[in-house]
């Protein structure tokens, strides 16, 4: 994307692809009272997190009249607790008028988003055992975000997802459990279940375990199966990396 | 206050029933005051096997509904006279078991009773839910296969994180993995798991292993908890897992296959 067409000449600016993780705002329905007082009590929460971050509203899940829904209110309730409005996601076309008359960004709100965020609502699910992800991931910028540590086994059928970080997990993960993380994922004991590491495309990251007894391990969208996983490191304590877009596998005393 | 323990499983057809009438009788036998309370509204099996049938008027719908009192209800048990049974009922719809009545039930309970037993219904929808939900104890009863034992691993789940402790950050289930049907012979020969392998997979305390028998499958036929069956060993084998329930220290047995000596196998005994 880096323009080069006059390489001598120093530009004002140059445009670049990026991509940045934001925090939504899904709003339900709009009553100014309400709104405050939701912000502040989520604010009290976790006070570092939403201190000047810019935030999208998402119209997706909003059931509320069109006439309440006023953004110079949200704008001006969010401004004062020193968070930043800065677009909508989603909604029809009156309230998307409405935000535009607000001077915010409009962000597509299809399914394609539906399909990207879907770890975060599965991270969500009540089954989820021990600690919830965490709401408010890390912001203060760099610092690397916190890993999330689970000290249970990781039975059948829990997904356990650490949305921002590494996941570290001091117990076995079964036969039908699954673990994401945007980082890398250790587990000490075996992995019995599914491990999915850089979910957003981290290529650097990396799976360890104690055994590796796996139905699948995925690094960046790069997976392999069971069957695949048989010949090498197979119920050995093992690392998983990528090179050059294949998934490797090598025992841990000998890495 | 009682002792809430359910008896779960994830699978069917592994044994709750069998074990939740023994685990009863057993804490009865012992003088504790126990209830066992049958939540599988629709394929009412405890009672069978308890032996009170024929005395059914009442069920836990009906208490839950107001119909009936819980005096009205519960059923005193013929051999045990600390142990009394609350039968499932047959007609209802499992969603009639809604949390606030089961709660109710298991509170009034509570006054007068020091054990509560919860026998779960297969599967991990509504009934297996509720059964499990009051829980301060589960019973997880396995059989020594990997589908048995991936079904249990799903119920721990469960127990984890929608038990009314998961959910109000109480101290976890207390968790106790009981092996049912397990066969030495066929784990030596490898057609089993053994006691070992499921105890990894699983990582959870183990309260007992209960041989197979012909006769626990005659004793359930009769109506009869297979714990009363003392000279059996599967008899034996509960009442050690009462014991360690109860936490009583109490070796493990029936877990090696028995060598057959030359006049066993000339008499074909043993």
């Amino acid at each position: 994307m880096t323009d080069t067409a006059n390489p001598g000449v120093k530009q004002v600016f140059q445009l670049k692809s990026a991509s940045v993780s934001m925090t939504a705002l899904e709003l339900h329905y709009f009553d100014n009272d309400d709104f405050e007082a939701t912000l502040r009590d989520k604010i009290s929460q976790a006070p570092g997190f939403f201190k000047d971050i810019p935030i999208i509203v998402s119209l997706e899940k909003y059931e509320g009249l069109d006439s309440e829904l006023d953004f110079f209110k949200i704008i001006g309730a969010c401004r004062r607790h020193q968070i930043h409005v800065v677009g909508v996601r989603g909604g029809n076309d009156d309230q998307r008028r409405l935000a535009r008359g607000a001077a915010l960004a409009l962000l597509p709100g299809n399914s394609h988003r539906d399909r990207t965020h879907a770890p975060d609502s599965a991270a969500e699910t009540p089954e989820a055992g021990g600690a919830k992800a965490p709401e408010a991931p890390a912001a203060n910028a760099g610092e690397p975000a916190p890993a999330r540590v689970i000290n249970q086994p990781v039975r059948s059928g829990q997904q356990i997802y650490a949305p921002e970080g590494d996941l570290v997990i001091l117990a076995p993960v079964q036969a039908g459990a699954e673990v994401l993380a945007a980082g890398n994922i250790h587990v000490y004991g075996p992995l019995r279940g599914r491990a999915l590491a850089g979910i957003h495309g981290a290529e650097s990251a990396r799976i360890f375990c104690q055994s590796l007894e796996a139905e699948l391990v995925s690094i960046a969208g790069h997976y392999k199966i069971s069957e695949d996983l048989q010949d090498n490191g197979w119920k050995k304590a093992v690392q998983i990396q990528l090179r050059d877009d294949l998934l490797v596998v090598t025992p841990l005393d000998k890495a | 206050m009682a002792r809430i323990i359910v008896v779960t499983s994830g699978k069917g057809g592994v044994g709750k029933t069998t074990t939740s009438a023994s685990i009863s009788t057993g804490l009865a036998k012992r003088g504790h005051k126990t209830v066992v309370i049958d939540f599988d509204v629709g394929l009412r099996n405890l009672d069978l096997i308890m032996n009170c049938e024929r005395r059914v008027v009442y069920d836990f719908v009906n208490v839950i509904q107001g119909e009936a009192s819980l005096n009205q209800a519960l059923i005193r048990d013929k051999r045990v006279d600390t142990l009394y049974i609350l039968p499932a009922s047959q007609t209802r719809e499992k969603e009639a078991l809604t949390k606030e009545g089961v709660e109710k039930v298991i509170n009034e309970l509570s006054e007068t009773f020091d054990y509560i037993v919860c026998d779960s219904p297969a599967g991990i929808e509504h009934g297996a839910l509720m059964a499990l939900y009051y829980a301060d104890e589960a019973v997880v009863v396995t059989n020594p296969e990997v589908s048995s034992v991936r079904d249990s691993d799903r119920i721990l789940g469960i127990l984890q994180s929608k038990s009314r402790r998961a959910e109000m950050g109480q101290d976890p289930v207390k968790e106790h993995l009981l092996l049912t049907r397990y066969n030495p012979d066929r784990v030596e020969k490898g057609e089993m798991l053994s006691v070992g392998d499921v105890e990894e997979i699983l990582a959870i305390p183990l309260l007992g292993v209960i041989p197979e028998s012909q006769v626990v499958l005659n004793a359930s036929n009769q109506g009869l908890p297979v714990i009363l069956e003392a000279e059996s060993d599967a008899g034996q084998a509960y009442d050690d897992a009462v014991g360690r329930l109860l936490g009583e220290d109490r070796e493990h047995r029936f877990m090696t296959a028995q060598k057959k000596g030359f006049f066993s196998r000339m008499f074909k005994g043993g």
